[in-house]
């Protein structure tokens, strides 16, 4: 096993690119040896953060960049996603309420409710004009 | 890009649509416009077969959340059936399986549909 192994991958924010993205990191955590349910886990939490970019950050600007960061050492692997658009206020959200959006007829929060639980560490970082989140997920999970 | 489909067929009075394929925010528009094409024709109990769905992320649930109030709100509902573990585990993490019927193939929809009628 490799110490340490990092791929990269620009996207157009775009949501014609998320399968490109879960192919990107489908294959690389799949060939570093991560059971079948990781990388299903994090291949769905990389695909809601994308999302959220192209929706919220960048408002479907099919132009604007994404950067996908894929970093693997012996425990884990950590994916970043890096963009340039709005950033993501975590105070302001709440944990969704399903039965009470069904009513309402409304969606939405639960890309970020979802990385949560799928994902064993989320930070989220804003520096000059870049956002950046970064997940982190064992290569064992814990059952 | 892998492809998503969705056919539709009756089956005994029911509207089924098959999924399949991987349903996320690129994809989700489809499901949206035939589940909005079945309200707009007064069709209330549909059954939504998942056998070939190999993926959903969380903008294909939304879809089910924005139209089941409309479909229930006429006397019908919104069945699930034959989802793989995948599937359903992503459904299970957001709460689904107390909110909406997830069955294990069309018949026990069917059945489901009949006794509730």
């Amino acid at each position: 096993m490799k110490k340490t192994a990092t791929y990269h991958i620009t996207v157009g924010a775009s949501t014609r690119n998320l399968s490109v993205v879960r192919e990107f990191v489908t294959e690389h955590t799949k060939a570093e040896g991560f059971s079948d349910t990781v990388v299903s886990d994090v291949c769905l939490a990389v695909d809601e953060a994308y999302t959220n970019i192209i929706k919220h950050a960048y408002k479907f600007d099919p132009t604007k960049k994404v950067e996908v960061d894929l970093e693997f050492d012996p425990e884990k692997v950590c994916v970043c996603l890096t963009d340039t658009g709005k950033s993501f206020d975590k105070s302001s959200y709440t944990v969704p309420d399903i039965p009470k959006q069904i009513k309402n007829k409304k969606r939405g929060g639960m890309g970020v409710f979802l990385i949560q639980k799928l994902m064993d560490r989320v930070d989220y970082k804003t520096r000059d004009s870049e956002n950046e989140i970064k997940m982190y997920k064992k290569r064992e999970t814990e059952s | 890009m892998k492809n998503f489909k969705i056919s539709h067929r009756t089956t005994s009075g029911y509207d089924i649509l098959e999924l399949e394929g991987e349903l996320d925010a690129h994809t989700a528009s489809q499901l949206e416009d035939a589940l909005r094409q079945l309200i707009n024709e007064d069709k209330a109990n549909i059954i939504v077969n998942c056998r070939e769905l190999d993926y959903i992320a969380s903008a294909g649930l939304g879809v089910f959340m924005a139209y089941i109030e409309d479909v229930r709100g006429t006397g019908g509902d919104i069945k699930l059936t034959n989802m793989n573990e995948k599937v359903y585990s992503v459904f299970d993490l957001l709460g689904f399986p107390t909110l909406y019927d997830i069955l294990e193939d069309e018949r026990d929809a069917i059945e489901k549909f009949s006794s509730e009628a």
